[in-house]
């Protein structure tokens, strides 16, 4: 296949298989470009790129720019702090504005859940999704399974543990469909009560016990608790929630193998993850910042290449 | 559709030979050169001059880089299908070297142009030659000429020249198909 089966990536579910075959086979290629003494191609220097973000990001927001560049595209940024937005005006609004300055594709971040597949829906544009509230975050689920088939040769078969508040994350569930669809075996891990009750429908396992789910994985994806989204107390402190879904070098050593460590950033360094565990060998995480602009420039070089001229 | 042989595996072979020996004339033990194989199908070709200069003619150690244009290419969506990258493999700096790039066939010389830009990607070579098995003429749509060609063929458009590898397609041979 050398063709996306899709003109947005709204979502890892409207993916197939090979889709993801591809953007790996691609960013293999631009990680290659991105590692010579000139780190830039020419190939999109007829495309503008619109980034939208309407709910803060750092590590996405500079992955993206950075992958656009590199890619000669030109870049336009927005942020939702500073702009109409606040004035009242609607979406699909400011977007269609934003078209008529002849852009190409828009990559966008939104707190509302399904942002991406309405605005795919109603603008003549490649949209890209860069985080849509509590429901998909298709580039981060790409640059984790690139990591692990970087790091363990392949993704089928392995056993991947997603650790923390999987209630409140698009991570989570992009990976969960990311990791099935190339044929890992997926259990969550974390407190009742940010365990979604449908879970189990998705085909992924509950063990709330960390010890024996890292018994079990090959990989473990440590992830935030995000706080910003709590509207309840969803446990009783910050120091138990350690106690209980903190992975630490004792707890690493406990276990009869070596198993890799992830997080999708940004850390809560002594809640989530220790330090000694988050700079040490095991863990991945600066390789999977390194992947992303990889991954992303994959992603926008094939949406790209399927515009019409 | 109808095809004619252009060169058997006997004239490759000296064909091969004779590029071999204009390379040394020029290059002498190769301490300030390096071989660029052109992707996709350049690379067979640098390949076999490579072992050949090598094994038959005692120089050692001829370095050599496979190069993949595809980001470079001036036709992105111009075409139906997304162009698929190839594997880059350069494992030197080409910084004050001299680099020949080699590729099976020449012809409207936007692959080579390509390349040109490409290659500046892995630093500033102090000169560029062109080494090429087959030399469409009349075809060019950029002033590029290659400084070693193999065989000369006088081809129109609708005649395509395919160049077959032993180890990629089961025999030496360069055929001139016609759709």
């Amino acid at each position: 296949m050398s063709e996306l089966s899709v003109d947005h990536l709204l979502g890892i579910k409207y993916l197939k298989a090979e889709d993801i075959e591809l953007i790996f086979e691609t960013a293999d290629h631009f990680k290659e470009v991105i590692n010579r003494p000139i780190k830039k191609v020419p190939s999109l220097r007829d495309i503008t790129i619109a980034n939208l973000f309407f709910e803060n990001s750092t590590r996405t927001k500079l992955s993206f720019e950075l992958a656009e560049k590199r890619l000669s595209a030109d870049v336009i940024n927005f942020s939702a702090s500073q702009s109409s937005v606040k004035k009242g005006e609607t979406l699909i609004d400011t977007v269609n504005n934003i078209l008529s300055m002849k852009v190409d594709m828009v990559v966008m971040r939104h707190p509302n859940p399904g942002a991406g597949i309405f605005l795919s829906k109603h603008v003549n544009a490649s949209i890209v999704n860069a985080g849509d509230g509590a429901h998909e975050h298709p580039t981060q689920a790409l640059l984790d399974s690139y990591s692990i088939r970087e790091k363990l040769g392949t993704v089928a078969g392995k056993k991947v543990v997603i650790v923390g508040d999987i209630l409140h994350s698009r991570v989570a569930l992009s990976n969960i469909f990311a990791l099935q669809l190339q044929g890992a075996e997926v259990k969550v891990c974390g407190p009742q009560t940010l365990i979604p009750k449908y879970i189990t429908s998705l085909g992924v396992t509950v063990e709330p016990n960390l010890k024996k789910a890292l018994e079990w994985c090959d990989v473990a994806n440590m992830l935030r608790v995000q706080n910003e989204r709590m509207d309840i107390s969803y446990f009783p402190s910050t120091r138990e929630y350690t106690q209980q879904y903190g992975v630490n070098r004792a707890l690493l050593e406990s276990l009869d193998k070596e198993i890799v460590i992830m997080h999708p950033g940004p850390i809560n360094r002594g809640v989530e993850i220790t330090s000694d565990v988050a700079d040490s060998g095991q863990a991945i995480i600066l390789n999977q910042v390194e992947n992303g602009v990889a991954i992303r420039m994959a992603v926008i070089y094939l949406l790209a290449s399927k515009i019409k001229q | 559709m109808s095809q004619k042989v252009l060169l058997s595996a006997k004239e490759i072979d000296i064909i091969l030979h004779r590029l071999a020996c204009q390379l040394i004339e020029n290059h002498h033990d190769f301490r300030e050169t390096v071989l660029i194989g052109i992707q996709p199908r350049g690379v067979f070709l640098a390949e076999r001059l490579k072992r050949l200069l090598e094994n038959d003619y005692g120089i050692e150690q001829v370095r050599l880089g496979y190069l993949d244009i595809t980001f470079f290419r001036d036709d992105f969506r111009r075409g139906e299908k997304t162009l698929e990258a190839n594997k880059t493999r350069i494992d030197f700096l080409v910084e004050d070297k001299k680099v020949v790039f080699i590729d099976d066939v020449l012809y409207t010389g936007r692959s080579i142009r390509s390349a040109l830009t490409a290659i500046q990607s892995f630093g500033r070579p102090s000169e560029i030659e062109l080494l090429t098995l087959i030399d469409r003429r009349f075809s060019r749509h950029l002033p590029i000429q290659p400084d070693y060609r193999g065989r000369q063929v006088d081809a129109i458009n609708e005649e395509r020249v395919l160049v077959m590898w032993q180890e990629n397609d089961g025999e030496d041979k360069v055929y001139m198909v016609k759709q």
